[in-house]
């Protein structure tokens, strides 16, 4: 195939244009770089803030304990993700359910979300970690858990909203076409209603799980090792917050590929929209 | 008789849609409603189906009171296919998935049995290889071809189409109305709400004409499109006249 001479000098204008852009992006990133780094070192007090922020051998010392407490926040996020996910979902769910019978699910699960969107993490962590454990009853599980449960109902109140979103958000033809075919109201929430409503909400219910994410260092106010705590820990050994600035470090890698996903993700369901 | 609508009342609000609307079709029988837009004939399709609660009247399905409030509205709608204007398949399915979903989960059939019927289906309609298919790669005309086929797939006693062709570009009205006359060959009992008024002339054995809540004139085409003996109709397809669309 050969091309009108139009259209090659087309395509060197372009490729031109490109190799102008990749030098002036260049340029300015340099620039910029240069003045943040001779701003930030030469401003006053500098050497102060290097000393207790970025100091390399405490960071060094600080390190495989700070990992080790983060492994302990990973294990919690997963399991604390899948149950809010889980139980948001269960809760959008009994908000749909129809018929008499089923009112006082429904302003049960309604009163749930009201109360969990308004009550401060914070709060729930404090009773059901600091509280529930001064009970003294037979059985009563570990601090860990009890804080993991704290972040699985605050959390599950706002998925459930997402989910709830996601299903009015699906329009009331699709229910016609399902009701029309003589499936069930179950059979079409099961199978129409829903894989369309998880598809279109995935981007905020990602969002949710990276607020999680970082929510889980909350549970370090209880008492159990994670990385919070740990450079807590060693910070109160050093007097140096360097210790803090790797475990925020960490976390900020540990949400990377999540906050990545997210955006791939909500990327793709925008194109899909469109 | 499958169909008897007796003296049927619907209303929104304070606008009563149907007001005391009579209808019966008989088995084999193809219906024509036509009236202005806005008319009722949308409502009329989904009161049938019960996807609507009437305020008044009696829908009888082979000689069954499906309006009794005793009945179960699923086990009507298993009996009756309904095919919408904006064909609403559901886009998270394949074009099998879509046809075969009522199959599996409402009639008990086996995924393989249901498949190889879906498939006959859609080879007869020329759609063999679209199967795998999502509906968003479909045109319009295609996309309703597989609706039709979603809802034959289960037997229905009586088909409902409420203007199936008004969504699609002109070029592509063809391949669905040859596939409904295919269907009227065959015997198949159906009511269609259509703008079509060519069509409804070729294809329905009683044109029924909505007005003010009523079947205001009914007969067989030739007379309703040819002589209409009401005002109102005549003034009705005089506009549909001038609109170029008989
Ligand atoms: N769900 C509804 N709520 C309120 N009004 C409605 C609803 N559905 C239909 N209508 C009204 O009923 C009338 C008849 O509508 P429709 O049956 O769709 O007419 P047609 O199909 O003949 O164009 C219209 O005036 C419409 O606005
Ligand atoms: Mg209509």
């Amino acid at each position: 195939m050969s091309l009108s001479p139009a259209q090659l000098d087309r395509i060197a204008y372009r490729r031109r244009q490109t190799v102008i852009s990749v030098l002036i992006a260049a340029a300015s990133t340099l620039v910029v770089g240069v003045l943040l780094a001779v701003g930030l070192t030469g401003a006053p007090g500098w050497d102060r803030v290097r000393e207790s922020f970025f100091d390399l051998s405490v960071a060094r010392d600080a390190l495989p304990d700070v990992a080790a407490g983060l492994w302990l926040n990973v294990r919690l996020l997963v399991f604390c993700a899948l149950g809010a996910l889980a139980l948001g979902l269960l809760i959008a769910l009994l908000r749909t359910l129809r018929g008499p019978v089923f009112f006082p699910v429904r302003a049960l699960a309604t009163g749930y979300t009201y109360t969990f969107r308004g009550l401060p993490l914070i709060i729930v962590l404090y009773v059901l970690t600091l509280g529930v454990p001064g009970l003294r009853l037979e059985g009563m599980p570990s601090v860990l858990v009890l804080g993991g449960i704290a972040l699985v109902i605050t959390y599950a109140g706002y998925l459930a909203e997402v989910f709830r979103a996601g299903i009015e958000s699906v329009h009331p033809s699709q229910l016609a076409a399902a009701r029309s075919l003589g499936l069930t109201y179950r059979q079409t929430m099961r199978h129409v209603v829903l894989p369309q409503a998880v598809r279109r909400v995935a981007p905020p219910l990602l969002n949710d799980t990276v607020a999680l994410q970082k929510d889980v260092g909350l549970v370090s106010l209880a008492g159990p090792i994670d990385a919070v705590r740990a450079a807590q820990i060693s910070t109160a050994e050093t007097f140096n917050y360097t210790p803090y600035i790797v475990a925020g470090v960490l976390f900020v890698l540990l949400a990377m590929p999540l906050i990545a996903v997210t955006d791939w993700v909500t990327l793709r369901a925008a194109r899909r929209q469109s | 008789m499958i169909l008897s609508v007796q003296g049927v009342r619907k209303v929104f609000g304070s606008h009563r849609v149907l007001d005391g609307l009579d209808l019966s079709v008989d088995e084999h029988q193809v219906v024509a409603l036509i009236g202005a837009s806005g008319s009722g004939k949308s409502t009329l399709l989904r009161c049938v189906n019960l996807l609507e609660d009437i305020d008044d009247g009696m829908i009888w399905l082979d000689g069954e009171h499906i309006t009794d409030p005793r009945v179960n509205p699923d086990k009507v709608r298993q009996r009756i296919g309904i095919v919408f204007q904006s064909y609403n398949l559901f886009p998270h399915m394949t074009v099998l998935e879509n046809i075969t979903l009522a199959p599996v989960r409402v009639h008990r059939r086996s995924a393989k049995e249901a498949a190889d019927a879906a498939r006959e289906w859609l080879t007869r309609v020329g759609l063999a290889e679209k199967a795998d298919a999502y509906p968003d790669r479909l045109s319009g005309g295609q996309q309703q071809r597989v609706a039709i086929v979603r809802a034959l797939i289960n037997s229905p006693r009586l088909l409902l189409l409420d203007e199936v062709t008004s969504a699609l570009d002109p070029e592509l009205v063809g391949e669905v109305l040859s596939m409904i006359r295919d269907l009227k060959g065959e015997g198949m009992t159906m009511v269609l709400a259509t703008h079509e008024m060519g069509f409804a002339r070729q294809v329905a054995d009683t044109v029924c004409f909505l007005d003010g809540g009523k079947v205001l004139e009914q007969g067989p085409p030739e007379q309703v499109f040819g002589d209409p003996s009401e005002p109102r109709t005549r003034q009705f397809l005089s506009r549909i006249i001038e609109a170029g669309r008989l």
